[in-house]
């Protein structure tokens, strides 16, 4: 029983990950059709954030750093993200294939920039007195660090969600993101609306930084260790579904970690896309999918 | 960053065999040519020198340090008066972190540019793709990372640690300190498998329990279900051959549960002094490190290394054991010329055997028949500085073995091409 439940709890902090990598992504990705391979870089910026707060200006307070660094990581990468858009991607949003090349190579400039001004080496983030230690619950002992996690995507979805559905600027957003051409005629200024919409995204990648600074390294590669399961979540759950994105994240991680505790970590992994290639097959659109009428979907 | 992966073995091998090829028949055209397998490198006052590491890609982390150490050996001997009177010109060149690369730059060096000897290489596809170019060309490559062992070549020598000097010294600590239920994590490739493969027949044969066997990819920091294996199986200790950043997600899950040194204790084979801040001070220290050199090595040798390597690079520069291997490969090498009195590949590898220096880590000789060095073998214990402070030592240098021929438990694991290899110099 406890074996089942410690597994839950583990698939669980799992898709919390999988969930806040790619919450952003189901923005620049699933709504506006940019394949950005810097997102991965964007969620690297994020986490160097807290780093240099508690080597510089909270040296002696790092809870206080790591909580300051969450809107300032979100400010840091919506600034790369807004700049990436203005400057490149609104040239080329007729050709999304080409956005891959693009992103890529700015992902690899952002990487060496990195690694310029903060060395090859990984850096550490101390974690915070209040996230250290674990709650132990009918058997399974849940740290401080991963359930911080799990708050954090829940304050995140609750934050999409009221912007998306309650704020005039949100509705003006999907707006765009239904029906480009018609929100045009009707007004919107899309190149804006598309501005904000990068900035949104790119700015929940770096609030992912200081969440899996937390857990794992972090260096110029750590974005490339997230961005595959960030693309991962938005293709299964269905483009630019917040519904669809937390379906996804929840039956990946959940079945990754269960095959792993039953066979191998290696095999976990390939369970997981093996089943994405499968599922792919039955529902090519994702577990959610806008249903229309229209010829551009 | 640890060592000696070999993660993109079949692209190597396939390379490899390309090379050979191309390096048969290129040392048959030398036949016609000249007979000699001398370099022209050492016309004039100087002598040309490859050095080939990693200078970008992954692998870079670790491998521009080896390069720096090495350089600075280098400056070293020149300020000296060089070798054999002659000053040494060192050729760098990028190993791009690709094994073809390192087959096709070592080709470069080799025959293009005619080096006496290439110095080089971290991963042990790196040191595979290499391994043909060298014996076809005949000509020499010092190897500077721990590695697998299971492997001797009449054209490398191997200056980092082979299994029996750092990973057979740690099970006997452990085996000393009652330490005897314990957990197999890797990652998963060549190195962390053969390892295991050697630490399975030892425990086997050493009264010593092993609870489990878990394996990551690199790079993959999905780290919890390993950790609620290894904490469900309740071992005393962890035997850990991760590499690069699974290090940092592992120790920050073993912390985060709660874990202490007391309940369980690792012992890592990858994490030098140059990884400990990355994976967090707070979370390594007190857990156990194998190596043949920490920068805290107590000798004046030592020291003035610190101190020029420092001076040379800056002063919050560590330095660690591969790349003391690195600078140590080039004195050796300068031993083995001077004693030959000559830089042509026959002579220096004659005699090379039983060469010996005064190196950082202690005393270093070559060993007469399969080209690997007599180091001693030292256990540490990371403080809450980040260095790692030594708690043990074999007192002296340990013969290398790289074929495990001097103990029963390991008869069987050498196969194939590595037993043919061993029985050569046996």
């Amino acid at each position: 029983m406890s074996t089942l439940l410690s597994n839950l709890y583990i698939g669980l902090t799992l898709a919390s990950i999988f969930l806040l990598v790619g919450l952003g992504l189901t923005f620049t990705f699933g709504q506006m059709g940019v394949i950005n391979m810097a997102h991965g870089e964007f969620i690297m910026a994020g986490a160097y954030v807290p780093f240099v707060l508690q080597t510089t200006v909270f040296a002696s307070l790092q809870g206080v750093a790591l909580l300051v660094a969450l809107p300032v990581s979100f400010v840091v990468a919506g600034l790369l993200g807004l700049v990436l858009e203005r400057v490149l991607l609104r040239r080329m949003y007729d050709r999304p294939l080409d956005t891959l090349l693009v992103t890529f190579g700015i992902s690899l400039l952002l990487q060496q920039a990195a690694k310029s001004i903060f060395s090859a080496n990984n850096k550490d983030v101390v974690t915070p007195t209040f996230l250290r230690g674990q709650w132990d619950v009918l058997g399974v002992s849940m740290t401080h660090a991963r359930l911080f996690v799990v708050v954090l995507v829940l304050l995140a979805l609750l934050g999409v969600w009221v912007f998306l559905t309650r704020l005039p600027a949100g509705r003006r957003m999907r707006a765009v993101m239904q029906n480009r051409d018609l929100a045009a005629v009707s007004g919107l200024p899309t190149g804006r609306v598309d501005g904000t919409t990068f900035f949104l995204g790119s700015g929940l990648a770096g609030i992912a930084g200081v969440a899996v600074a937390l857990i794992g390294p972090i260096g110029f590669g750590t974005g490339t260790a997230y961005i595959l399961s960030a693309f991962l979540v938005v293709i299964v759950g269905g483009f630019g579904k917040l519904r669809g994105a937390i379906i996804a994240a929840v039956a990946l991680g959940v079945l990754n970690a269960y095959v792993e505790h039953f066979t191998s970590s290696t095999i976990g992994k390939a369970a997981v896309f093996a089943f994405v290639i499968l599922f792919l097959q039955f529902k090519p659109n994702g577990i959610v999918s806008l249903k229309t009428r229209g010829l551009t979907a | 960053m640890g060592a000696k992966g070999s993660w993109r073995l079949p692209v190597a091998g396939i390379v490899g065999a390309a090379l050979l090829a191309a390096g048969c028949s290129s040392s048959s055209s030398t036949v016609e040519t000249g007979g000699s397998t001398a370099p022209k490198s050492e016309a004039g006052n100087t002598v040309k020198v490859g050095v080939l590491q990693s200078l970008s890609g992954t692998m870079a982390i670790s491998e521009v340090a080896v390069k720096n150490s090495a350089l600075l050996a280098i400056k070293e001997i020149n300020a000296s008066g060089g070798v054999l009177g002659k000053q040494i010109e060192p050729l760098v060149e990028d190993g791009e972190s690709k094994p073809e690369v390192f087959a096709t730059k070592a080709e470069k060096l080799i025959s293009k540019d005619k080096v006496s000897v290439v110095f080089g290489g971290w991963t042990s596809s790196s040191r595979k793709a290499m391994k043909p170019v060298v014996e076809g060309t005949k000509s020499l490559l010092f190897y500077p990372v721990q590695y697998e062992g299971l492997e001797v070549s009449p054209n490398i020598f191997y200056t980092g640690a082979t299994t029996n000097q750092q990973i057979i010294p740690a099970l006997d600590y452990l085996k000393e300190k009652s330490l005897t239920k314990i957990f197999l994590v890797g990652s998963d490739y060549v190195f962390p498998r053969t390892a295991n493969k050697e630490i399975k027949a030892y425990a086997a044969a050493n009264g010593i329990e092993v609870l489990g066997e878990e394996y990551l990819q690199l790079g993959d920091t999905n780290v919890q279900g390993i950790v609620s294996k290894v904490l469900a199986a309740k071992p005393q200790a962890v035997f850990n051959t991760l590499n690069g950043d699974s290090n940092v997600s592992f120790f920050k899950e073993l912390k985060a549960k709660g874990n202490t040194t007391a309940a369980i204790q690792t012992v890592s084979v990858s994490i030098a002094e140059e990884e400990v801040p990355g994976v967090g001070v707070d979370n390594l220290a007190g857990h156990l490190v194998s190596w043949n050199y920490y920068q805290t090595t107590d000798n004046p040798r030592n020291k003035a290394f610190v101190a020029a390597y420092q001076k040379e690079y800056g002063a919050d520069k560590p330095t660690s054991d591969p790349m003391q291997a690195g600078y140590n490969s080039v004195y050796l090498w300068k031993a083995a010329v001077e004693k030959a009195g000559s830089f042509e590949v026959d002579k220096v590898r004659t005699a090379a055997a039983g060469v010996s220096i005064e190196a950082p880590e202690g005393t270093l000789t070559i060993d007469a028949k399969n080209h690997h060095v007599f180091k001693t073998a030292r256990i540490g214990m990371i403080n809450a500085k980040g260095q790692i402070d030594e708690v043990w030592n074999s007192g002296k240098p340990i013969a290398p073995d790289p074929c495990l021929d001097t103990y029963s438990w390991a008869a069987g694991l050498a196969t194939g091409q590595a037993r043919a290899e061993c029985d050569k110099v046996k």
